[in-house]
């Protein structure tokens, strides 16, 4: 397998796994529960580091989902006690468990062959040349059988759990009382978040590992409503960002994964601006045609009143209109054929009696 | 201690760091903006790696203004995505801590390659290296504290009612908006201010660790702040100090564990929120509605006989609330203690005392089942559960007061005489 082909796959599983993952927390509004594991795990996995005294990978999974799951608790213990709101607890809680890690690897550092550059943005350029062996033979890159495996369990879990995440996120209510643990589930998805973590912690840094929990998720929840094809898109994105990071760090001769993390935010700008369903400019095309459309039944309305042709010119004064909003309205309303000229003046059709009929006793029946 | 000059220039800085991200990580607290700072951080680095390639120096000043704007930049993204698209808080605040980071580190490494790069010693805004920190550091550290602290001191009402009901500012005519981006501003000044010192993953923890201990001993916004700071500024001391002393100790983490540990002290021993204190005040509550249920039982059983001289075995008490023999001693040991109950072989009964202290507990109980039954009109069947609560809830003053209202009442919905007041003839 050449370099280049097994970091474009470990950075793609990694994306994958995390926009899948990551998808539940942005629904759940735990994006940053997601930030404060991806730090916190680091004493986990030094702590795996010392007890075995090399990189395995089992141990380091485990070491950083047993602190994984300490901070959802510590967390959850500071909330509840209602001594420190969520987002204190949050803030005070990963800090503390990130020192700790800091603290046991500088202290241990001559045991621990972990750089703390490599903590914040990973080194996912290396991962093609570290090996897994066992009894001897090369079983290919370590990176790729560990981000591979946290796929493979990520998408087992959402496949197998997928009607109870769905229903405990949307409705915890619910769940409760359709006999699915709201708690256990949360617990499993906190526990599914640091093995994730953990998988990309090497490749992609504490975090970018954030970059790609947040921002694919984040992206996909601006065009789409459908959980379903929100994962999909999550995972689209997320891959893409991992793809086209690592062109832009090739060119650039920068770091991976902070490419990447760049990319997957250039996408969610994209999606923010250019998402036909909830960005930015189909919103304020939005408003601006509910606008015309308004300004346009005020016009019918006013001609019905008047009864008769309303000269143009009153109308400009009527209503306050600017000249050019006062032509854009009119042409509109002309071509719908809901309003005709005469000499100098408007009059209501017919047509435009029978709509102004129609729009009113819908919005009336809207509104009861 | 003999302090280096260098250990002296960290004991100051982180001092100084400590001190104002107290005071302006209360407000954030307060806020329930706790992790803005974080965000913050992590957005400055892009600031600090563009300032550094257009500037091409690393003195502190440029560094700052770089890391000031793109801090500034990113605070502002997260406010506009909020309100403008569907995008909520935590994800926004996500996003942009990330995204900025990436880019920030896509400059670094960008930077590190460049002929003078490598000595460009920005690797050290990631984890904060305290000890490359000099006097004109300090300086910079100093001159912004002072204007910060000077904002907070000039609008602290104004920054009070930001936090606490900003509502209510707006109907006073004050710009709430503009205030809360001053704020926001502030806080981006002390984060940067801490990069160099802590770095961009802990200074979340200089600011929200010393006020959400402070936050627990004090409910008056001044007093918090000046704690907060004070705490802040001994962390900072502490810490430095500790790391100065032994080797391979990074400052920043250090200052962390150690307003973290008096976090956690905080917690759990401040006078009023400690939860020590209310976990033992919960105890308390428990054992005295076990005992005064211990004492209306035996008053009932009695009562029911007109006789309370006769003691009551223990499986029969036992039957009462299905109590175990454990359980029940548990209840009568503080009673015989107090001579209110007194025990003979496998038998229990009031003293005169006891039936005295008990007589209060049961008129508690039925004066308020005649309110509930008179004034809020309850049928008789539903005022029992209610009054077994509040039976050990009500003051003395306040069931004379109801007694009065209800015009002495005589007895309870249910028939049952209702005991008199605490007789006087004791103290006459």
């Amino acid at each position: 397998m050449s370099p280049t082909l097994v970091i474009l796959l470990v950075g793609s599983c990694v994306a994958a796994s995390c926009a899948l993952i990551g998808s539940f927390l942005v629904l759940r509004k735990m994006a940053l529960l997601g930030d404060a594991i991806s730090h916190a795990v680091l004493p986990g996995i030094v702590i795996a580091f010392l007890i075995t005294g090399d990189r395995a990978a089992l141990p380091m999974v485990l070491g950083a989902g047993a602190l994984g799951v300490i901070t959802v608790m510590l967390v959850e213990l500071f909330n509840r006690s209602r001594r420190l709101k969520e987002d204190a607890s949050i803030g005070v809680v990963f800090p503390a468990l990130f020192s700790l890690g800091v603290i046991l690897i500088s202290r241990y550092a001559a045991q621990v062959d972990l750089d703390l550059d490599c903590v914040l943005y990973g080194e996912i350029a290396y991962a093609p040349w570290d090996t897994l062996t066992l009894g001897g033979t090369d079983l290919g890159p370590k990176a790729l059988w560990v981000n591979g495996s946290v796929l493979l369990l990520v998408l087992l879990f959402v496949l197998i759990f997928f009607k109870e995440l769905k229903i405990s996120t949307f409705d915890a209510g619910l769940a409760a009382s359709l006999g699915f643990s709201p708690v256990l589930i949360h617990y499993l998805l906190m526990s599914m978040v640091s093995v994730t973590v953990v998988g990309a912690f090497e490749s992609v840094g504490a975090i970018l590992v954030v970059a790609m929990l947040v921002v694919p998720p984040a992206t996909a929840y601006l065009l789409t409503d459908r959980l379903g094809t929100m994962l999909g898109l999550a995972v689209g994105v997320g891959v893409a960002s991992a793809l086209g990071g690592y062109g832009l760090a090739r060119a650039w001769d920068a770091s991976i994964a902070g490419a990447m993390a760049m990319v997957a935010g250039l996408l969610f700008l994209a999606a923010l601006l250019f998402s036909p369903s909830h960005g930015l400019l189909a919103r304020l095309l939005q408003l601006w045609r509910m606008g015309r459309r308004l300004s346009g039944q005020l016009l019918l309305l006013h001609l019905r009143k008047e009864g008769e042709v309303v000269p143009v010119s009153t109308l400009e004064r009527r209503f306050g209109w600017t000249a050019p909003r006062l032509r854009r309205v009119l042409s509109g309303l002309l071509r719908s054929g809901w309003v005709e000229r005469e000499g100098e003046g408007l009059r209501l059709t017919p047509r435009g009696a029978e709509v102004l009929e129609t729009t009113g006793r819908a919005q009336l029946a809207h509104k009861l | 201690m003999e302090l280096t000059f260098t250990a002296r220039n960290v004991l100051i800085g982180a001092t100084l760091l400590g001190a104002l991200g107290g005071t302006l990580g209360s407000f954030a607290l307060l806020r329930r903006q706790s992790l803005l700072g974080d965000a913050l951080a992590h957005a400055a680095l892009p600031g600090v790696c563009i300032a550094y390639l257009i500037t091409g120096t690393k003195s502190p000043l440029p560094l700052f203004a770089g890391a000031l704007v793109a801090g500034l930049i990113g605070s502002l993204l997260i406010l506009a995505t909020v309100r403008w698209s569907r995008i909520k808080e935590d994800s926004a605040i996500g996003i942009v801590l990330s995204v900025f980071f990436g880019v920030g580190i896509v400059l670094l490494t960008f930077i590190q390659k460049l002929p003078a790069g490598n000595q460009s010693g920005l690797d050290k805004y990631l984890f904060g290296q305290a000890a490359t920190l000099v006097e004109d550091d300090l300086k910079v550290m100093a001159v912004l504290g002072a204007v910060v602290v000077a904002f907070v001191v000039a609008f602290y009402k104004e920054f009070k009612l930001l936090s606490f009901d900003p509502g209510f500012g707006s109907s006073l005519g004050l710009p709430m908006r503009r205030l809360e981006v001053l704020l926001t501003l502030l806080l981006v000044v002390v984060v940067v201010v801490g990069l160099q010192t802590v770095g961009v993953v802990l200074i979340v923890a200089t600011l929200i660790t010393p006020a959400a201990a402070a936050r627990q001993w004090t409910d008056r916004l001044g007093a918090m702040l000046l704690l907060s700071a004070g705490i802040g500024a001994a962390s900072g001391a502490v810490g430095s100090l500790a790391s100065a002393s032994l080797s391979r100790l990074p400052t920043g983490p250090v200052i962390v564990l150690v307003s973290s540990s008096v976090l956690i002290v905080s917690l759990l021993l401040a006078p009023q929120r400690g939860i020590l204190w209310a976990r033992v005040r919960e105890r308390q509550a428990a054992e005295r509605i076990r005992r005064e249920n211990l004492l209306k039982d035996l008053y009932l059983l009695g009562e029911r006989k007109a006789d309370w001289a006769t003691a009551l075995t223990w499986p029969h008490l036992m039957g009462v609330r299905g109590q175990t023999g454990r359980e029940l001693s548990r209840s009568a040991r503080p009673l015989i203690a107090d001579g209110l109950a007194e025990q003979i072989g496998d038998t229990l009964r009031l003293t005169p005392a006891g039936r005295k202290e008990a007589e209060q507990v049961v008129r508690k109980h039925r004066i308020w089942e005649v309110y509930l039954n008179r004034r809020l009109e309850l049928p008789s069947d539903h005022v029992h559960r209610d009054a077994e609560a509040m039976e050990h809830t009500l003051s003395e003053l306040a069931v004379a007061e109801l007694e009065e209202a209800l015009g002495f009442p005589e007895s309870d919905p249910h028939g049952s005489p209702i005991p008199p007041r605490r007789s006087q003839r004791a103290a006459s």
